[in-house]
This record gives structure tokens, sequence and C-alpha cells, in this order.
């Protein structure tokens, strides 16, 4: 999962709502691009903003986890549209995925959080809770590693008992911990003050 | 001054507390007892986490029934699992995020942050993903997460359950520096020899209360 790095980097140092604006007409025009030239222009742009935030090494694990995809995206645009729509249709992801990498590689979740919050706010009017929309986004984003740590956890419980590829009896576990986990993380937020008014994230 | 008066609760058919009344001025309180004993549910009540269906809490004359916010404000809670505390990505956000409703600002909060981070030794993680952290850094991040808020009472639910006796002794030495009132639910007869009062619960009901020696001796009887 992609967590903020530190850093003093102009892109460090940018705010959380200018990221997520530049980011979102960055995308607009990702999806403009529609030449293997163009395309190949926008990668070596991504790859240059990493360098300049100073985290060029971490511009591969960012499309490295969707490697599968890819190669089936572009295998299957390879013998139906061509070479150069796969390059165009693929470069676009990755291109896409480098941008969105960055933002969070250099931005704080709180504030994100807080971007988010600002942004929501119209939707008070209509009963909408902006800080406990961001409040949910940021359980999700924590949710990735334990969730995965369970999965791990179950699926060497499932090996030390050979009962390796029965989808049942890895699925259950996996279930019944992560409800389990949500019970005590339902509990911890009310120890934190969570359900009272004074504590409803504005 | 925690007030417990005859509180009685049950999950469903089944009686965990039986009219315990018992008042807390002493700052180290170590409560004991079998697995089932009632604890863990007499520790919840102290924040409000659990109401009591007969009787009534109070922490500094405020009831956990009609005061629960304020209550919950000045009783911090550390729970067994440190990774049902964290709620944040990263150290450093996990601490800011209990001192939000505060509305500190963003250079206080750091500030606050920071010296709460390096009053537990996690200084060195700030900016790290939690879930990187070991088991006892995960504890120490929970236990910080409810101290940068400043609780006047800190109730820990076997916090060094789940460690290894270096991070566990680690948990209880920080424990024993802390200003706060501490009540800390423990299977771990050792960490409460230094503590002011123990109480051991059985079947619900407090069966013995005073100092560790005497008590940890009919604790070890009743569970031999």
């Amino acid at each position: 999962m992609n967590t903020f790095q530190p850093g003093t980097s102009w892109l460090h140092r940018l705010p959380a709502g200018a990221k997520l604006a530049g980011v979102l007409v960055a995308l607009a025009v990702t999806i403009a691009l529609d030449s293997p030239v163009q395309v190949t222009a926008g990668c070596a742009g991504a790859v240059l903003l990493f360098a300049s935030a100073g985290l060029l090494p971490a511009a591969p694990a960012q499309v490295w986890p969707m490697r599968w995809l890819l190669a089936a995206l572009t295998a299957f645009q390879v013998l139906t549209a061509g070479w150069a729509a796969a390059v165009v249709v693929t470069g676009r992801i990755v291109v896409a995925v480098l941008l969105a990498g960055l933002v969070t590689l250099t931005t704080r979740v709180v504030e994100l959080l807080e971007v988010f919050e600002r942004v929501l706010r119209p939707l008070r009017r209509l009963g909408i809770d902006p800080g406990r929309v961001s409040l949910v986004l940021a359980l999700a984003i924590r949710a990735v590693p334990v969730v995965a740590g369970f999965a791990t956890e179950v699926h060497d419980a499932q090996r030390a008992r050979g009962l390796r590829g029965s989808p049942r009896a890895y699925a259950v576990p996996l279930v019944v911990r992560s409800l389990r986990h949500a019970d005590a993380l339902g509990e911890a937020l009310a120890a934190r003050g969570l359900d009272d008014p004074v504590a409803v994230l504005e | 001054m925690i007030e417990v008066s005859d509180v009685s609760h049950a999950y469903g058919d089944r009686t965990v507390l039986r009219s315990v009344s018992v008042t807390l001025t002493e700052d180290r309180v170590a409560i004991i007892g079998p697995n089932g004993s009632g604890k863990s549910t007499f520790a919840r009540l102290l924040n409000g986490l659990v109401l009591p269906q007969r009787g009534d809490v109070r922490v500094d004359g405020l009831s956990t029934r009609t005061d629960a916010a304020a209550v919950r404000r000045r009783v911090g809670f550390v729970f067994t699992d440190p990774d049902a505390q964290i709620v944040m990505p990263t150290v450093a956000e996990d601490v800011a995020f209990g001192l939000r409703p505060l509305r500190l600002g963003r250079d206080m909060t750091r500030q606050r942050v920071r010296a709460a981070l390096a009053a537990v030794g996690l200084q060195a993680f700030t900016d790290q993903p939690a879930h990187v952290l070991s088991s006892g850094e995960k504890q120490l991040l929970a236990l910080c997460s409810v101290l940068v808020t400043e609780p006047r009472v800190l109730v820990c639910d076997e916090p060094t359950t789940l460690l290894d006796r270096r991070n566990s002794r680690r948990i209880m030495q920080l424990l024993a520096g802390l200003s706060q009132q501490v009540v800390l639910v423990t299977h771990d007869v050792d960490a409460v020899t230094d503590y002011e009062r123990v109480l051991l619960f059985d079947e619900g009901r407090i069966v013995a209360d005073g100092l560790p020696a005497g008590v940890v001796s009919r604790y070890l009887a009743l569970t031999a």
C-alpha cells in the first residue's frame, strides 16, 4: 500500500488541494493522449515528476502490483486493435497510476482528508457529515494492511493444517476475523470519543 | 476518584458483574482474575464503553450514563490488541487524530504529537506506516495516541498480553512513570507488585481487595 514518504521537495510542500486538482487535470489530459509518442511523453513526464520529488526509486513500485493486469490488457489490445492501441491504452493507465501514486507519496493522509472534508462541506445541507465520510476513508485505507495481515495468517494456518486449496476454509476465518476486527475498532473509536458530538470531525 | 455503586451487568443470560461496589482513589490500581471473571467488563464501565444495567459509575462526580462525552475525555482506554486501536495509516497521523476535536491548529498539533511520540520513544517512527511497527511498538503507539489527549485516568485492559517480556516491561515501565491514575487489568501477577491496590475478580464479584501480596496469593490459590 502506498504511504507518505517524508521529504522537502516542491511536491511535498505543495498544498494537498493543489496536488489533487493538478492530478485531476493531468488525468484529463492523459485520457486525451492518443498516440504512442504522446503516451511515452506522458510516462516520461510522470517519471520526471517522481525524480523532481526525489522519489524516482519509488516509481516502478507504483505499477508493479498491476503487472499481470497490464500484461493481460496489452495482450488483449495487441490481438484486437494492434500494437499502437495497446501502447496507448496501457500507457494511459501507467501514467494515471504513477500520478496518483505520486500524490499519496508526497501528501499525508490527514491533509488529503482535510481536502475531502472541504470539498464535501456543501453536502452538510443534505445531512451528510463530511467528517464522518473522511473518517470512513481513513479507516478504509488503514484496513488494507490489517486485512492483508489476516489473509496471510489464515493462509499460513491453512497450510499448517494441510488445508490448502479450500476457498471456504480460507474465506470463513478471514471474514470472521475481519468482522471481529471491525467490532474491536468500533469499540476503540468509541473509547477515543468518536461517538461524542464534540468529537465529530469537522 | 472513580465510584462504582452496586453495578450489575449481563450479556444475554450470562451475568458478568454482580452488585459490584468500589471506590478507587489510589493512583495505581490493578485488577486481576481468571478469564470470564468480569474484569474486562468492569474496565469498560469506567469510561462508559459499557453502561451498567443496574447501578451507577461516576468519574470525578460525572456519570458515565449522563455525562458520557465528558467521562471519555477524562478516561483514556488502551485495549489488548493495538491493531484494533490504530485508526490512521501513519504513526504521527494516528497520534494527531485524537487531537482533532481540540482544534489546536497545525503547528500546535505537530508540537504535541512530537512531544507525545518522544515520551514513549517512538520519535524515530513519526512518518512510518503504522502497520510496519512491531507489536510492542504498536502498543506504544496506541498508548501514545491516548496519552496525547491528556486524560486524567488511564484504563488498560491487558495491554501486555500479546507482547514478549521485553516489550511488556517497556509498557509497564511507561505506565509506572505516568502522572495519571492508572487502572490496569492484567494476568501478569509480577506486574502488579508495585501497585497500591489490587482487586481480585471472580464470577462477577470482587472477592479480594487490598495490597498486592495478599491479593495475589489469593488469586494463585483460586487458580491453582
